[in-house]
């Protein structure tokens, strides 16, 4: 670090400040379970000045979020510390299973930021009306112009940055009326391999990526809603530098059909159902590779269909919710292993044995208002999960490891949550408890010989682990005042069966340099700890000064959990004059002391990086156009994070431009 | 589906069978899942020879046989006995090889096998030889036979470190699957170029590789011990997913010296004896 950067962080550092956009401290009684990441390019509270960015670098933004990185796209969200298996991540409440094995298309990759206005992240079991969950859940909110707006509004934006030559292309097109509204959006991304800090360029970090959506709503009385809506979400060509494959096609069909009735009786105010379902394609190869000891390709396939029913009420003081929610998946995933032989036949196996599984829960949510000062939520949830192995040369395959293994398995989940809540003028705490369990990913339950490039062991799933159990405890103070903001956030996970590898020295990897075998099982404890700070200062009226510190520790005794955030900061300085906006960013951790040696990790380095950022909106006569531009990692900074997969470095230098056209 | 339309065939035969009581039972029903090889024939009878793929290769061969009249009849109470012999350039051999009895649920059919260590060429050749008796008139029929090489080694054929040679065979997988398949052999050792008895009481180990994948193995494989009724070696061969495999042996006497093969390791590669499987 050169010494103007030195003094840069002593300036930006001394106080703490933030990105993240939590919700501010609501001043209604009923308690906010939830934090809301604003997405949406056309609302006017998003406040984020890189409005082109992947949605992952928007969940990033939320203090309980980090994203695993195993290239430039597909970045896979960690909710809490705790990877995809453990969170549910919906989009309106759907259900949709990623079809890679190695969680190369996390459900966030098949979503633009165009089809979407926000997402609402629960933390723990507050997170499970939409599914069992540990971690808590993602609900992606789809944008919709909705009734009774502009009859003919859009726009067309466009975007460049630097560092991998991203281009960015797209249009969103609304219609509404009293009665009927439609909106339709394209988006086009392609990036070259980007370059770390110092400029040495990351290969197999390309993507291309289209994405096209549409909404469409009917009124049918004031009282009655119809909606129908399509997302198609195509990428060719992903490299992923941290893996040792890469994706030629990743493709989701994303379709629904919504039913909104007002019933606006003393018991029952509002009936949501929907009916969905999904289909994701996703083919993996290593065609690109100059050099691999063997050619195999990996495709993988899900369909998911399912619906929900939910029921919102207000009765005196206690406002209901009541969700009813199934969905049936299929998974399928192959490899075919290409021998260097070319007389000896292709190795082939089914690495998801062909895994079906039915879901059927109930949640009940109950807020309570108490009295001025004190309000109360309490969860219910109930839920069937029954997973068969339909094909029957999976299920042979399985039974190698699993001689007596059953095609069906039964599982029911439970889950609960209590939560307090005092409110006084501009103080806010919460305190809260909950109990969730949650079965066994596809993977973890059936996965047949699936590589883990981190710590180099194929892993085999185990069909009959018992449920995995989480006991959590959350608290939470805020004080909002005019010029000054505190949010301080605590949670505690201990996990009982705590789902993990197991090396089993007894029998020999399939893959060519894997260090051995591990086969699912269980802790009997683990335990994740987070810590949540975030700071706003409004220092005069064009300044505002933002800052957030967050702090995980996971582990199992002496057993630290892998991918876990050390003590982390970012700080900003934000100028705001009518539609001018600059802002100057930092963000770093410090060096990684817990790490998980046991599954690949190495300690990532200490880093700080500094980031600068102008908006400007131009207001024509009917239309506006926004201009925003600013360069990320200033300082050309190589560096890499707890999060990044076999830690490849981030990108260096990125000076980038937004520009939005609003009709 | 074969089994299905063949039983079905079955059925309506023995259906036309019940209306017409005067024709002759036709008893070629009986080798419905097998394939002609070869007849060898005497003077007065056909000898059909049958397997399932309709060849006869080195290694275990399950064979089937009926015997006919001249008129095509079959016969259902002779009494049979063969024996295989190769011509080599500069001697004769045996190989291991069953009594033929009779098969339980059939009439017409008989049943034994043949382990043949080598393939026959244009100037060294395998010939078969039938005594049979009908009644008590005896008969003998031979013929020069083709055996071909199989396309993957079945059969291993060695000398033992306590000078004795050996054949192991094996039987099954046929058809192997991503499974843990069923596996048997059968062991002979060679008492002289003529006689092959069956071993008893040896283990055969085995140890599944792919060479072409990073001569990496299956878990929960079960050595193979004998069957006391059957005498064949029965255990488990667990292949994890198609392709080439070779299951590198080790045949192990009654008292756990290892005879012949070498374990696999990180320095050695392959057992000098193994089976090969493909699918």
């Amino acid at each position: 670090m050169n010494r103007f950067s030195k003094f840069a962080s002593v300036f930006l550092l001394a106080p703490f400040s933030v990105f993240a956009q939590n919700q501010p401290a609501d001043s209604l009684k009923q308690i906010q379970l939830s934090s809301v990441v604003i997405i949406g390019q056309q609302r006017v509270i998003n406040k984020n000045i890189k409005v082109l960015s992947s949605l992952d670098s928007y969940l990033e933004t939320n203090n309980a979020v980090n994203m695993i990185k195993r290239g430039a796209y597909a970045w896979e969200p960690m909710l809490n510390g705790m990877a995809t298996e453990r969170s549910v991540v919906t989009i309106d409440g759907m259900r949709i299973y990623g079809a890679c094995t190695d969680k190369m298309d996390p459900i966030t990759s098949y979503v633009e930021v165009t089809n979407l206005s926000q997402a609402n992240i629960h933390s723990g079991q507050a997170g499970a009306v939409n599914g069992a969950t540990i971690a808590g859940s993602i609900d992606l909110l789809r944008r919709q112009s909705g009734f009774g707006g502009k009859p003919f509004a859009g726009s067309i934006f466009s975007g460049l940055e630097s560092a991998n030559l991203q281009k960015i292309a797209g249009a969103t097109l609304q219609h509404s009326s009293a009665n009927f509204f439609a909106d339709v959006d394209f988006t086009f991304r392609d990036a070259d391999n980007y370059k770390a800090g110092g400029g040495k360029e990351v290969l197999y970090s390309q993507f291309t990526k289209y994405n096209f959506s549409t909404t469409v709503g009917y009124q049918l009385d004031p009282h009655q809603q119809l909606k129908a809506s399509l997302i198609y979400d195509k990428a060719t060509d992903v490299g992923y530098p941290a893996l040792p494959m890469d994706v030629s096609k990743a493709e989701a069909f994303i379709g629904s059909l919504q039913y909104d009735k007002h019933v606006g009786s003393s018991l029952v105010d509002y009936w949501q159902t929907k009916l969905y379902y999904n289909k994701v394609t996703h083919i993996m190869d290593d065609t690109k590779r100059p050099d691999v000891p063997i050619r195999m390709d990996m495709p993988g396939w899900t369909n998911t269909g399912g619906f929900y029913s939910k029921l919102n009420g207000e009765i005196s003081n206690h406002k209901w919710t009541a969700n009813l929610s199934g969905h049936y998946n299929t998974s399928l995933a192959e490899m075919t292993m290409f021998s260097n032989n070319p007389n000896e036949k292709d190795m082939f196996m089914l690495t998801w044995p062909g895994v079906h599984t039915l879901y059927t829960g109930l949640f009940l949510e109950d807020k309570i208002s108490l009295n001025k000062q004190w309000a109360a939520s309490v969860s219910l949830g109930s839920a069937l999960h029954h997973n068969v192995v339909k094909d029957d040369f999976g299920y042979e395959s399985l039974k190698i490891f699993y001689p007596d293994m059953q095609r069906n398995k039964s599982r029911w989940l439970k889950n609960t949550a209590v939560k307090m809540s005092y409110h006084k003028e501009k103080w806010q705490f919460d305190f809260g408890t909950g109990y969730g369990e949650r079965a066994p990913s596809v993977s973890e339950g059936y996965g047949f010989y699936l590589f883990n490039s981190a710590d180099k062991y194929d892993y085999v799933g185990n069909p009959e682990m018992p449920n995995e159990k989480s006991l959590e405890f959350n608290t939470s103070a805020a004080v909002s005042k005019a010029d000054f903001s505190v949010k301080a956030q605590l949670n505690y996970f201990r996990i009982c069966d705590y789902i993990i590898g197991f090396n089993r020295t007894d029998f020999i990897p399939m893959t060519i340099g894997a260090s051995g075998i591990r086969m699912y099982g269980q802790l009997p404890v683990a335990t994740i700890f987070n810590a949540g700070l975030s700071l706003g200062y409004r220092i005069t009226e064009h300044l505002q000064w933002s800052g957030n510190m967050a702090y995980r520790r996971g582990n199992s005794g002496n057993l630290n959990l892998p991918q876990i955030q050390p003590f982390s900061y970012g700080s900003a300085f934000k100028y705001t004059d009518k539609s001018f906006i600059a802002e100057i960013s930092a963000s770093g951790t410090i060096k990684q002391t817990a790490y998980g040696a046991e599954f690949g990790e190495v300690p990532a380095a200490a880093y700080t990086v500094f980031n600068f950022a102008t908006s400007k909106q131009f207001d024509l006569a009917k239309q506006k156009i926004v201009v925003k531009a600013g360069v990320e990692n200033l300082f050309n900074r190589y560096y890499a994070t707890f999060a990044d997969w076999n830690r490849i470095p981030r990108m260096g230098r990125n000076v980038f431009v937004n520009v939005i056209f609003g009709f | 589906m074969n089994f299905l339309k063949y039983t079905s065939i079955f059925m309506l035969i023995l259906l036309a069978m019940s209306c017409k009581k005067d024709s002759p039972i036709d008893y070629t029903v009986e080798t419905a899942n097998l394939t002609l090889v070869k007849t060898i024939a005497s003077g007065s009878h056909n000898i059909k020879i049958y397997t399932e793929n309709g060849k006869l290769q080195t290694g275990y061969n399950k064979i089937y046989l009926q015997l006919a009249n001249a008129d095509g009849s079959l016969i259902n109470n002779a009494q049979l006995t063969w024996k295989p012999l190769m011509h080599m350039m500069s001697m004769q051999h045996a190989c291991p090889y069953s009594a033929i009895t009779k098969v339980a649920d059939k009439n017409t059919l008989y049943q034994g096998y043949i382990v043949f260590q080598m393939a026959g060429n244009t100037s060294e050749y395998w010939e078969l030889q039938f005594d049979y008796t009908i009644g008590s008139t005896t008969f003998t029929a031979s013929s020069k036979i083709d055996v071909t090489a199989a396309a993957k080694r079945n059969l291993v054929s060695f000398m033992g470190t306590d000078n004795t040679r050996y054949v192991i065979a094996m039987v099954t997988p046929t058809t192997p699957k991503v499974a843990l398949n069923e596996m048997q052999a059968m062991v002979f050792k060679m008492q002289d170029m003529m006689t092959f008895p069956v071993v008893d009481g040896y283990l055969v180990k085995i140890d599944p590789r792919m060479p072409g994948m990073g001569n990496h193995g299956s878990p929960n494989n079960a050595h193979l011990t004998q069957n006391s009724t059957n005498k064949i070696y029965q255990g488990k061969l667990s292949l994890t997913m198609t392709g080439y495999w070779k299951i590198n042996l080790q045949l192990a006497n009654a008292a756990g010296t290892v005879v012949n093969g070498e374990e696999v390791t990180s320095t050695n590669e392959a057992s000098s004896i193994y089976f090969e499987v493909e699918f």
